[in-house]
């Protein structure tokens, strides 16, 4: 039983990285704009059909087509933000975007769907299906890849909040809108970047989940509940926060699953909600100002 | 007026709520979506005064299930072009009408509520999957339609109160409980020192994979096989690892998986390589017979030595069949091993039904309900289909397939004294990449 236990935790540490990977832009899109970007799973899947048609058409490695699926993928944030997302304003701003992001789903799973087709595809490499020999367990070379490209990634993003002058317009964004605005921070580039970066790093979620999983263009919406969930554990807007979620949510999973695989998935919003009673704002989140946007 | 600032944790508390009833809409909306697509198949080349015959059907076009689904709309729209071909029926063209359901059970009962009150087709196909003909079946008998279907062969659409009642299902495929009794016979007619010592059962959630799977370990259990794992895990999980090394580290000879599908068939796949766990016998209730889709996911060479049962075969030699086959790889390209299990299914409905009009001569649905119960054989490219009281198809033959010659090959190789089967792969040779 004690191997089974450590086995769990092994699987949920390296499985939570690449749910991290999925996760962190979906909590810095949250962050700086106060949206809930339900297409946050479809485009995933997006970054996994990228990192598929580079490995199968040039022969890409996985890692190194994240060079070309990372700006890509920024691009694509971009002009997701500035043709669907830029122009709504108000009260029902937060709900709308909602609705707005979910057609943005839509319409990607359709392209997904004419293109690549219902049947489903995985990344292949050499180190996909190996793996390392360390205290008795196997490791597999992919999930810990995933892991430390978590880890960096995290990195990277607090690099970018805390030491660039673009890393302070977007905190102040975070802090309070209105107040950046009066200081001359162009909050529209801002948010059209922010979107952008958090689009782009889902790029590396993607890679990581078509490498681990098989997938098709529907895939995303089994993900979306469970990076949601994530996210909110964190602390909405928490970068560090969604990386430690996620380990510890798939920890929990993974542990569960020792006993009964069907309530690991109940033990998963279980605890989202036991959370949430005892610290309101997750594990990371702090309290917001008031600020109303326009 | 304040002269601080305001903190508003109620406002955090709002969007978290916001953002999980969001979770939760999602969840719900990954499995009901309405969007609909005709797809109408008329022959305009033979041109007929008569009103077509309108056969309608909700599958699963997008979804979990859509690559069956979409495998599914082939076999029909094959069956109908050929049936347009050679003069329609009874001198009607056939015009399908099929509507998307999003591999939604609630949905598939909106569309042939659809189908069957605003749309009024004369004759009803079924859906994919076990999960959405109950539901899809208890439409089509409060309309007093026949339902013909390939692909709801579990205990539950059979015993459903609505066909209990109606008994207005037939399944044309092989019923789901007893495809795995040929690999149980096998095992059992081998020398004791070479049967599996253990076995592990993981079984996804769904009415289609578990029974088959359950009846087999009880049968194995009887055997002596001993049950080191039997777990059923969410059919929609979108981590299979930790399940997966669970299996793995229990060290299972024998690995019979309760899979609905090719994603949950890759995921332990992948975990038992990276684990270097090589199952001696590995057969899955689904995912293996789906050609392409199952050896383009795990790799030509993984796939070599997987089983799966089933009643149907590219290889089935039954001229029939050959001559769907060849049309299929005409019309679709690949190769004959790449075509789908749900292909046949789906041609074998509309041969039932183009029967049972040709035989009724019209469409009149109580005509047709009576006429497949009454013990007829009717041929298919699946072979002979016979109706049970409870629209179970009790002529229809268990096989058991298996990937060989470095995964190019989909193999029947059980029952061994059966025609067509060559030898089995035993032990499963170990994964290549």
């Amino acid at each position: 039983m004690a191997r089974q236990i450590y086995q769990a935790i092994v699987d949920g540490i390296l499985v939570g990285g690449v749910y991290a990977l999925m996760a962190v832009g979906l909590t810095l899109i949250f962050g700086v704009l106060d949206i809930i970007n339900i297409a946050q799973g479809v485009l995933v899947i997006l970054g996994a059909y990228l990192s598929y048609t580079l490995s199968v058409r040039i022969h890409l490695d996985l890692f190194l087509g994240l060079l070309i699926t990372v700006p890509a993928m920024f691009v694509i944030g971009v002009v997701i933000q500035w043709a669907f997302i830029r122009r709504l304003r108000g009260r029902e701003r937060t709900s709308m975007t909602l609705l707005v992001t979910y057609a943005v789903a839509l319409i990607i799973e359709g392209i997904l769907y004419e293109i690549y087709g219902p049947n489903p595809k995985q990344l292949n490499a050499s180190y996909v299906q190996s793996s390392v020999h360390v205290f008795g367990f196997y490791l597999s070379y992919i999930y810990l890849y995933g892991f430390a490209l978590a880890l960096v990634l995290v990195a990277a993003i607090y690099a970018l909040l805390y030491r660039t002058g673009f890393g302070r317009s977007v905190r102040a964004t975070m802090q309070d809108h209105t107040a950046a605005r009066l200081i001359g921070i162009d909050v529209n580039r801002v948010a059209a970047l922010t979107f952008g970066v958090g689009v782009a790093v889902t790029a590396a979620g993607g890679m990581m989940f078509g490498a681990t999983n098989s997938f098709n263009p529907n895939s995303g919406y089994d993900l979306i509940s469970r990076l949601l969930a994530i996210v909110i554990l964190g602390g909405l807007g928490s970068i560090g926060g969604a990386l430690v979620a996620s380990v510890f949510m798939l920890t929990l999973e993974s542990l569960v699953t020792i006993w009964s695989p069907e309530w690991a998935i109940v033990v998963f919003y279980a605890a989202l909600v036991v959370v949430l009673v005892i610290r309101p704002t997750g594990f990371f989140g702090r309290q917001r100002r008031l600020g109303v946007r326009r | 007026m304040r002269s601080h600032p305001v903190w508003l944790s109620r406002h955090n508390l709002a969007l978290s709520a916001a953002a999980i009833l969001s979770a939760c809409l999602v969840a719900a909306c990954s499995s009901s979506g309405s969007s609909s697509s005709s797809t109408g198949t008329t022959n305009t080349s033979s041109p007929t005064n008569t009103k077509p015959i309108t056969i309608g059907a909700s599958l699963s076009l997008t979804g979990d299930f859509s690559a069956d689904g979409q495998a599914f709309e082939r076999g029909y729209k094959l069956w109908a072009s050929d049936v347009n071909s050679s003069g329609g029926l009874l001198g009607r063209q056939v015009q399908l009408k099929i509507l998307n359901d999003n591999s939604s059970p609630t949905q598939a009962q909106t569309n042939y509520q659809t189908l069957f009150s605003s749309d009024k087709v004369n004759l009803a196909f079924g859906p994919f999957s076990s999960l959405l003909t109950t539901p899809s079946a208890s439409v089509a008998a409060r309309y007093g339609y026949a339902l013909v279907e390939g692909a709801g062969g579990a205990p539950t659409v059979f015993n459903s109160p609505a066909n209990q009642s109606a008994h207005n299902i037939f399944d044309v495929s092989l019923p789901i409980e007893d495809e795995l009794i040929p690999f149980v016979n096998w095992v059992a007619s081998l020398p004791p020192g070479q049967r599996p010592k253990t076995a592990a059962y993981p079984m996804a959630d769904d009415p289609f994979a578990d029974p088959p799977v359950q009846l087999a370990q009880q049968k194995l259990q009887a055997l002596g096989v001993k049950t080191v794992y039997s777990k059923i895990f969410p059919a929609e999980n979108a981590s299979y690892k930790p399940a997966a090394d669970q299996v793995a580290n229990t060290g299972a000879q024998a690995v019979l998986l309760g899979s609905t599908d090719v994603p949950t068939v890759s995921a332990f796949m992948q975990a038992f390589e990276q684990q270097h766990y090589n199952p001696k016998m590995f057969i899955c209730a689904a995912g293996p017979d789906q050609g392409a889709s199952f050896t383009s996911a795990v790799g030509k060479g993984n796939a070599t030595g997987m089983m799966v049962p089933n009643g149907w075969y590219p290889g089935y030699a039954n001229p029939a069949s050959q001559k769907m086959v060849n049309e299929y790889v005409a019309k679709y390209g690949g190769s004959p091993s790449d075509v789908n299990a749900d292909v046949a299914e789906a041609y074998s409905v509309g041969q039932v039904m183009a029967q049972a009009v040709t035989a009724t001569k019209g469409t009149d649905n109580p005509k047709i309900i009576t006429y497949l119960h009454s013990g007829v054989t009717i041929s298919t490219v699946q072979g002979p289909v016979r109706f049970d009281n409870f629209g179970k198809n009790s002529s229809a033959a268990a096989f058991t397939f298996q990937w060989q010659q470095q995964g190019t090959a989909f193999k029947q190789v059980l029952p061994v004294s059966a025609a067509g089967s060559v030898s089995i792969i035993n032990p499963k040779p170990n994964w290549t990449s």
